[in-house]
């Protein structure tokens, strides 16, 4: 690179940057009232971390016979929602489905935050956060590709690496007013379709390939934790994007709504035809791994603690389906977004909670040990996901208005002007 | 600057920056006991003496004795015999410096019923009758398998845990990072985990330790049975199996045709836990009587 064009280059990184903070601390009572919100929960869930730190895990509610517990069930909850940009990619850009094409960026966001708030749930989740550079080499050794932990970290720090690659260079091209490069951009956006089912996959087989864990070892887990985040993902999006539509300048055409709505519908019936197929396995054939759905279902021995939590599931997952299936009630509403807090909330119990807690319940050896998670990890995990929604707010911020064409450095944006159509349209 | 310069000084720029990569790999490269030259594990357990003399301010000798060529160590368990005592488990505690607060315990000791077989999900691990053995009960004590394809290692991300050469599976204390995948793909629940920092009181610290064993761990890492590896590698038997009361324990080098270990495998009726899962444990159970 010459001389001058790297100065300019830094110069025009300078301005990106500058303008961004400057629309980040520009907002209404409303904006700040929700920062603070989400401070505060930040600083509660630091505060308990940082004695969790001090004192260890034995804070949490999670002992040898049930090692993992809530930290690990959001972690493999929010693996799902990064699918959300999926989702979109795939109806955009394989049927060439132009209202859904310019909401791709906003998925991406998502999927940045999300995987962010999973590496964090790891992170806390480790009982040696100090020595986490020992999984990175030259400094470490990663166990690849032996252990799926390690295939893991691959995958999701990758994924991560290319959602913000693209989404950053979108804005930053739309801010200078200039087009995308699309020879870049389109490969890589449809290289994040089998990324994202790579980063499922991968966190599915974490737990698919224990043995020694009857209640993961079913072949029917893959599928089903697709099934299952390509519904999680989007019912967050729509509310998001409804919410933008509402507050912002932004238009997003009812069409596209529908039609993830629609999709939705299908993730979620292949979602429960894969719960069923399961259940009707274990239940008919009766053997003694039935014990950890049992426990999931109906308690065992008299330990019920999750059996609320496990109707509520099913409960909410039929509720989302009947909604969403039915084109009266994805059009409306109020019924669509009854629709996605169900699917959020229905999907959140079965892939967190009660996917972790009946694998590990009863133990190896046959020991029930009742799991429910203490005030510390509460306060941590609400801390991370206000991390997570903090720069989910704070990326929007961002690329709304650049995507509405209202920020974009003037100067060079009449230059390109001819250029430019719909700049954040991928 | 002539031509023939050119490629020499580019020679020197590679050459440079391939030691300084060098330097840097060696400098902050993998410090995994697993694969510390010998040389240098010396120093590296100098180290650790240094550091538990200043942290418990006690002397305490870390043993680097390594795998003895041909033995492979193998463990039998008399179910029949076993009365259910539970002095295996403390003499494990005492000899290989488990956490007393939280309680760590290495092996479990399981009531069954005669009435039900091995059967774990029936099985009672706080049994605690006024006598033992109980009228209609047996016991069965579970440590570690020490597996010969062991799923634990296997899915490691960092690489702290391997099979040594004699068979004994061990845990580097200082490379581990305490993800637990290992406790949750292990059957036999024989992995446990230092949920806050160990204690131990001073007086009860057994000095006599090995590096992959029983030297004192920190909080936050995982640790397991090594077939007392501070012991066996010194030709001397595990502590649980000094400690038995009424013989139900055998201990031995599976490789030694004359050894006791190898007539019981040959000749009782052994089972191994589990056999269905392929993980091939170098534990045996067998009814003598």
């Amino acid at each position: 690179m010459q001389p001058e064009s790297a100065v300019n280059s830094i110069r025009m990184f300078g301005g990106f940057a500058r303008g961004s903070l400057k629309l980040i601390l520009r907002g209404n009572r409303m904006y700040w009232t929700w920062l603070a919100f989400l401070g505060a929960l930040i600083v509660s869930g630091a505060l308990a971390y940082s004695r969790q730190v001090e004192i260890g895990l034995g804070l949490t509610a999670m002992r040898d016979q049930v090692s993992w517990g809530f930290y690990i069930g959001n972690f493999t909850f929010l693996v799902g929602v990064a699918a959300a940009a999926v989702v979109l990619v795939i109806p955009a850009y394989i049927y060439d489905w132009k209202p859904i094409r310019e909401i791709v960026i906003y998925g991406e966001l998502l999927a940045i935050s999300a995987i962010t708030m999973c590496l964090l749930f790891v992170l806390v989740d480790i009982g040696r956060p100090d020595r986490f550079w020992h999984l990175i080499p030259p400094f470490g050794f990663l166990n690849f590709p032996s252990s799926i932990l390690a295939w893991d970290v691959l995958v999701l720090n990758l994924y991560f690496i290319l959602n913000f690659s693209v989404a950053t260079h979108i804005l930053y091209r739309a801010f200078h007013g200039k087009h995308y490069i699309k020879r870049l951009v389109v490969p890589l956006v449809l290289l994040s379709v089998p990324m994202a089912v790579g980063i499922h996959t991968v966190t599915a087989f974490l737990y698919n390939g224990l043995a020694a864990r009857p209640y993961w070892n079913s072949s029917i887990l893959a599928p089903q934790f697709l099934a299952s985040a390509f519904c999680s993902g989007p019912a967050i999006l729509l509310i998001v994007l409804q919410v933008l539509r509402r507050f912002t300048r932004f238009e997003i055409q009812d069409a596209a709504i529908w039609k993830i709505a629609e999709l939705m519908a299908y993730a979620m019936f292949l979602n429960l035809f894969l719960h069923g197929a399961e259940a009707f396995k274990e239940f008919y054939s009766n053997t003694q791994h039935l014990l950890f759905t049992r426990y999931w279902y109906f308690g065992v021995g008299g330990h019920h603690t999750l059996v609320p939590y496990a109707w509520t599931a099913v409960a909410l997952n039929l509720l989302a389906f009947g909604l969403f299936i039915s084109p009266a009630a994805r059009r409306n509403f109020l019924t669509l977004n009854i629709g996605c807090l169900a699917t959020y909330a229905g999907v959140y119990i079965e892939k967190g909670m009660g996917l972790i807690i009946p694998g590990l319940t009863p133990d190896t050896l046959g020991e029930i040990y009742e799991y429910y998670p203490t005030v510390t990890e509460l306060r941590v995990a609400a801390g991370i996901f206000a991390v997570g929604f903090l720069l989910f707010t704070l990326m929007l911020k961002v690329a709304v208005p650049i995507s509405l064409g209202e920020f974009l450095d003037k100067k060079e944006a009449a230059a390109h002007a001819q250029e430019v159509d719909l700049p954040c349209t991928v | 600057m002539t031509d023939s310069e050119k490629p020499s000084r580019r020679m020197f720029t590679a050459s440079a920056g391939a030691a300084f990569a060098g330097m840097v790999l060696t400098a902050c490269g993998p410090k995994r006991l697993y694969e510390v030259p010998q040389h240098k594990l010396k120093a590296s357990i100098a180290e650790m003496e240094r550091r538990y003399k200043e942290q418990l301010g006690k002397d305490i000798q870390v043993s680097d004795q390594g795998p003895m060529p041909g033995v492979h160590f193998a463990f039998a368990l008399d179910i029949s015999r076993c009365i259910g005592c539970r002095r295996c488990v403390y003499g494990c505690v005492a000899e290989n410096n488990q956490s007393r607060d939280p309680q760590i315990h290495w092996i479990r000791v399981f009531s069954m019923e005669k009435e039900k077989g091995v059967d774990f999900t029936h099985a009672d691990p706080y049994y605690n009758p006024p006598e033992v053995p109980e009228e209609g009960h047996f016991y069965v004590p579970v440590g570690c398998q020490q597996c010969e394809n062991p799923p634990c290692t296997k899915v490691c991300p960092t690489g702290a845990t391997w099979a040594e050469k004699d068979g004994i599976v061990v845990i580097d204390y200082d490379w581990c990072i305490g993800c637990r995948y290992c406790m949750a793909a292990c059957p036999y629940g024989a992995r446990h985990f230092n949920w806050k920092a160990p204690t131990i009181p001073e007086n009860e610290i057994n000095p006599h330790t090995h590096y992959l064993g029983n030297r004192p761990r920190p909080k936050g890492v995982v640790e397991k049975c090594t077939f007392c590896i501070q012991r066996s590698r010194e030709g001397r038997y595990p502590a649980c199996v000094e400690v038995c009361p009424v013989g139900a324990r055998k201990f031995g080098n599976i490789l030694d045709p004359n050894s006791e270990i190898r007539y019981i495998i040959e000749h009782k009726r052994v089972l191994v836990l589990k056999e269905e899962l392929n993980t091939v444990p170098r534990f045996f159970y067998f009814y003598a009587t």
